[in-house]
Parts: C-alpha cells; sequence; structure tokens
C-alpha cells in the first residue's frame, strides 16, 4: 500500500506538470484571440470541456457493477452532446464572420 | 509512446485556438480542434479495446446524434442558452465519472484517488447546476433579476466544511460504505452550491458567470484526467479552465466590478438606495433594455417631438458618419434586421457607418458580434470599444438600440455607483444621438442615465424593432424623395 502511494505522487506530480504546462500555453494562445470572436472562442472551448468523454469511456469499460456503467454510460451520452453539440455550434457562429466584399 | 500521440494532439488544439485568433482562419482552427478531439476519443477506444462494449458505443453515437441535432436547431438568438446548457453537461459527465471510476475501486481507492474523485464531483456539480441555472435564465425560464440568498449561502459552506471534517474518519475506516455514503452528499452539496452561484447573478451580469462556469468546465475535465490517469484529458481540460478564466476576467475589467460581487449578487438591487424607487411599482432590473409593451405610435412620436431638437430623418440622411451602439435591447427586441436595413441604406448614401461594441453588451462575450454577423454586418464594420470611442467627436450621428448603461456617462462621475469607473461608449460626444431604447428608465445598474436630458438627443421609444422599421421608411422615403429631385 505504501509502495502505491509513492506511486501515484510521483504520477500526480507528472500530471500536475503537464496541468501547469497547459495551462500557461493555452493562456498565451487564447490572450490573442479578439473580442470580436470571444462567443465562439468560448463555444470552441465548450466543446473542448468535453473531452472528458475520454474519462468516461475508460472509466465506463473498466466499470463492473450494472448500476455504475449505467452512470457511465450516461456521462459518455452527455459529454458527447457537449463535444458535437460544441463543435457544431461553433463552426455555425464561426461561418457567419464575414468581411466586407 | 502514447504519451507523444498525446503531446501531438494537444499541440493541435492549441494550433487550433492559435487559428481562431483572426476570423479567415477561425473556421479551420476549430475544426483542427475538433479533429484533435476525435482522434484522441478513437484512440482511447482503441486502446482500452473498448468497442466489443455495445453500450457504450451506442452511447457515444447517441450523444454524438443528440449533439449534432441540438446544434443544427439553434437559432444564434437562443446561443447564450445554448453554451450555458453544454456547458452544464460537460459539467455532469465530469462529475459522473468521477463517481464511475472511483465507485469500481471504492474498497481499495488510494488516498490521491479520493481527493482528486472528490474535486471532480465537487467542481463537476457546481459546473453543471451553476449552468442549468444560467441557461434557465437566460432562456427566461428563471426570473433574471438577481437574487439575494444569504441563508443558502451559509449552508453550502457549512455542508462543504462538514464534509472535509468528515473525510479524515471516512478515510480510516476505509471501508467503501462510507465512501458510498459521502461521495453522493458531496455531489449534493456541490449541485447547492452552483445554485447559489449562479442564482444571485442578475442579467446584465450574465456574462461573468458564462465565462466563469466555462472555466470551471474544463478544470473539472482536467480533475477526471486526474482520476482516471489520462494526460490528454488533463491538458484540454486545463486550456479550457485558461481560456475562461481569461474571459472572466476581461468581462470583469470591462464592469469594473471584482468576482466577489458579482457572485454575491452585491449589484445594482442590492447597493442603490431603496428610496430611488419609492413610489415607482416594483421596478423589473431589465426594464430599460427591455421591449416595452408596443404603445401606440402617436405615443412614440409625441415623446420624441416634445424633445426633438432636430428631425432624426434629416439627421442621418446629411450624416457622413455614423456609429450604431447595440445592446442587449436590439437581442430582445429582435431589431437586428432593422439595424442592417438602416446600415445598407445609409451606407449606400455614402456615409460611413460603424457598429461600436462593448465587451458586456449582451449576456455573453461576444454576444453583439455575434447577432450583427447573423445578419450580414461585415466584422470588420465592428468596432471595439477603446478604437471607437475616440472617434465619436468626429461622429455626426450615434445611434443606440437597446443600450444603457454601456453608454452612461455616471459612469464617469457618479462616485460610489455600481457603475462608477465602468468603460463606456462615449456615444454623448456625439454630435447628435438617437436613442431607441424600450424607456427612459435606468439600466440594469439602477443608475439614471443623464444622456437622457442631453439636448441633441431625440429618444425613440418603444420596442426597437418597431421604432427602427418606421425610421426606416421615413428614411428611405426621404432618400427616394432627394434622388427624385436632384
Amino acid at each position: 500500500m505504501r509502495r502505491k502511494e509513492g506511486a501515484d505522487a510521483v504520477r500526480l506530480m507528472m500530471l500536475f506538470a503537464v496541468f501547469v504546462i497547459a495551462s500557461a500555453l493555452g493562456y498565451r494562445v487564447i490572450r490573442q484571440v479578439p473580442p470580436l470572436l470571444h462567443t465562439p472562442l468560448m463555444s470552441g472551448m465548450n466543446a473542448i470541456s468535453g473531452v472528458t468523454v475520454l474519462g468516461a469511456l475508460t472509466a465506463t469499460a473498466a466499470a463492473l457493477a450494472t448500476g455504475n456503467r449505467l452512470l457511465g454510460a450516461l456521462a459518455i451520452v452527455l459529454a458527447m452532446v457537449n463535444v458535437a453539440g460544441g463543435f457544431v455550434v461553433t463552426d455555425r457562429i464561426l461561418k457567419k464572420f464575414r468581411a466586407k466584399r | 509512446m502514447f504519451i507523444w500521440v498525446e503531446i501531438v494532439l494537444a499541440a493541435a488544439i492549441l494550433a487550433g485556438i492559435r487559428l481562431m485568433s483572426t476570423p479567415e482562419t477561425a473556421v479551420q482552427g476549430n475544426r483542427l480542434t475538433a479533429l484533435s478531439l476525435l482522434t484522441a476519443i478513437v484512440l482511447v477506444l482503441w486502446r482500452n479495446n473498448i468497442l466489443p462494449q455495445p453500450i457504450i458505443v451506442v452511447s457515444l453515437a447517441a450523444g454524438a446524434v443528440l449533439g449534432l441535432v441540438l446544434a443544427l436547431r439553434v437559432t444564434m438568438l437562443q446561443m447564450p442558452q445554448m453554451v450555458a446548457l453544454l456547458n452544464g453537461l460537460g459539467g455532469a459527465a465530469s462529475m459522473f465519472t468521477a463517481i464511475v471510476a472511483l465507485g469500481d475501486r471504492s474498497d481499495a481507492a488510494a488516498f490521491a484517488d479520493q481527493v482528486t474523485g472528490g474535486l471532480a464531483v465537487a467542481v463537476g456539480g457546481v459546473t453543471l447546476s451553476g449552468s442549468l441555472v444560467a441557461a434557465g435564465k437566460l432562456h427566461r425560464i428563471l426570473s433574471q433579476q438577481p437574487v439575494r440568498i444569504r441563508l443558502a449561502y451559509r449552508l453550502v459552506v457549512a455542508g462543504f466544511l462538514a464534509l472535509l471534517f468528515l473525510a479524515p474518519l471516512m478515510r480510516s475506516q476505509a471501508s467503501g460504505v462510507e465512501l458510498t455514503a459521502w461521495m453522493p452528499a458531496l455531489g449534493a452539496c456541490a449541485l447547492m452550491a452552483g445554485v447559489v452561484l449562479a442564482l444571485p447573478v442578475g442579467g446584465a451580469d450574465m456574462p461573468i458567470t458564462i465565462s466563469l462556469l466555462n472555466s470551471l468546465s474544463g478544470i473539472a475535465a482536467s480533475i477526471c484526467g486526474f482520476v482516471v490517469d489520462n494526460a490528454f484529458l488533463v491538458a484540454a481540460g486545463a486550456i479550457v479552465g485558461a481560456s475562461g478564466f481569461i474571459l472572466t476576467r476581461i468581462m470583469c475589467g470591462a464592469m469594473n466590478r471584482s468576482l466577489a460581487q458579482v457572485l454575491t449578487g452585491a449589484t445594482a438591487a442590492g447597493t442603490v438606495p431603496d428610496a430611488a424607487y419609492a413610489g415607482q411599482k416594483p421596478v423589473e432590473t431589465e426594464t430599460a433594455t427591455s421591449p416595452a409593451p408596443p404603445g401606440p405610435e402617436s405615443v412614440a412620436g409625441k415623446e420624441a417631438a416634445d424633445r426633438a431638437p432636430f428631425d432624426p430623418v434629416e439627421a442621418l440622411i446629411e450624416a457622413k458618419s455614423v456609429v450604431i451602439i447595440p445592446g442587449y435591447g436590439m437581442a430582445l427586441g429582435e431589431a437586428e434586421g432593422q439595424v442592417r436595413d438602416i446600415y445598407e441604406l445609409l451606407e449606400s448614401r455614402g456615409a460611413d457607418v460603424k457598429f461600436a461594441i462593448h465587451p458586456v453588451a449582451g449576456r455573453m462575450p461576444g454576444h453583439m458580434t455575434v447577432l450583427l454577423a447573423d445578419v450580414d454586418i461585415p466584422y470588420d464594420k465592428m468596432v471595439q470599444i477603446e478604437h471607437i470611442n475616440p472617434e465619436f467627436p468626429r461622429t455626426d450621428v450615434a445611434i443606440i438600440v437597446g443600450a444603457c448603461d454601456v453608454v452612461n456617462p455616471a459612469a464617469n462621475t457618479a462616485v460610489g455607483t455600481p457603475i462608477y469607473g465602468m468603460p463606456i461608449l462615449r456615444a454623448h460626444e456625439a454630435r447628435r444621438i438617437i436613442i431607441c431604447n424600450a424607456d427612459t428608465r435606468p439600466g440594469y445598474s439602477g443608475i439614471e442615465n443623464p444622456l437622457y436630458n442631453q439636448d441633441n438627443v431625440v429618444l425613440l421609444l418603444g420596442n426597437a424593432s418597431s421604432t427602427l422599421e418606421q425610421l426606416f421608411k421615413d428614411l428611405s422615403a426621404r432618400a427616394s424623395e432627394k434622388t427624385g429631385n436632384g
């Protein structure tokens, strides 16, 4: 048990490093997006937050109890609505932005 | 080996966002991000050998179809509540995922898993209920007025503290029973916290709340990445968190308010002395921007005539430079089409017409630009506050369509009011001003707008779409008359 928690600590540290680096890089890139595109930026980011579907997939695949599998399936449906809906809505908004001909 | 694929996919997301910083490349950027996410999903399906599990594949397909249908049916007007709703679904998915992931190893769950799992449930729950309340307010199912709920606030804080206190007990006994009771309690507490977070927020503060919830949905996903040990999930969630954080800060700055003020509902309703409302029937905070019931045409006409130092039609026909300032009232009155008609008429007569965009006009970041783009207004005609403000002294006519607080000059002078110090569009510096608002009552801030009493102002009160329709008719009649004569 002790050993496992040691390995866990290393794993957590690495994931935390990923979190910090991604936040910093994301911050730099996103700051460049002009206010004109803030709505599509937000709905696009919204779609990305559906990335939690990856977690839902692995957790549900590993789950054994029926209740957990059903809850997992619900999580997959919701996350996928978020992903598909978010990206398509963003695409629709962005296509509306046209320059003066 | 997989770590490299994950890094490439995360880099692709960043590249996609980079492309989203200009309107020309933004569509490709969004598609690149979508492709990256799709690849990640396929990768996970393949790596964990999930394909033979029908329930999972069916759920995946069902979600995708549902999302697609929803996205194709929603109108641009419904976009704020759509974004809020999708946000909530993401939060729900993160919450459920953490419960499933922990529930399955509850007997031997490591301490770290319990902590990250608990966090994911908490943040996901807040995102879920907060977003649903926000969507309800935006869809006008719930009242848009700020509500103050001190008691609920304290209850939620007490609940979290109690759970935190109980956490070590649960751990020391290390049996699944306590965990299965503790987690749902935490989830319930988080859901209540979301309601308490979103309910006090009034209409005009919505852009801030939406941005914050956007950030939270990313953080919830990122924490889920810790729970299921997926680095890509951690990275993608963190990027969303950063994006929401930036938007939240920009929105707060544009209102000169702190996040704490917004979340506690310390706004107009709270800080303006009740005397300001004395003798009036209960004032709906939205009134200044909401369309009044279409009254008899003559009333609006008389109101305009009483105060009119100039003829709006003549002024617009002669104007060389015009700035149109849209606010939430344009969205409510669905007056974008009429605004476009007037814009095209004036442009065809050789006038220079621009749109002044305030960052918090409307109910979400960038709300006005989406509505204008929807009626084919070119984006290079939409000018942000810092670039348009120096132009107002050179502007012949400024047309305000359903905006109040964002053009209220009192923001510069009224010390101690909620809008003091808020950056405004300096429409009052234009030579002539036409205001197409529902009425002259104060906006969301509750602060009287001195602009209404300025001499060079014409008020066209009523629903923006009907007043603008009339203005457009008069304009085209006058324009053809002119061309007929000359």
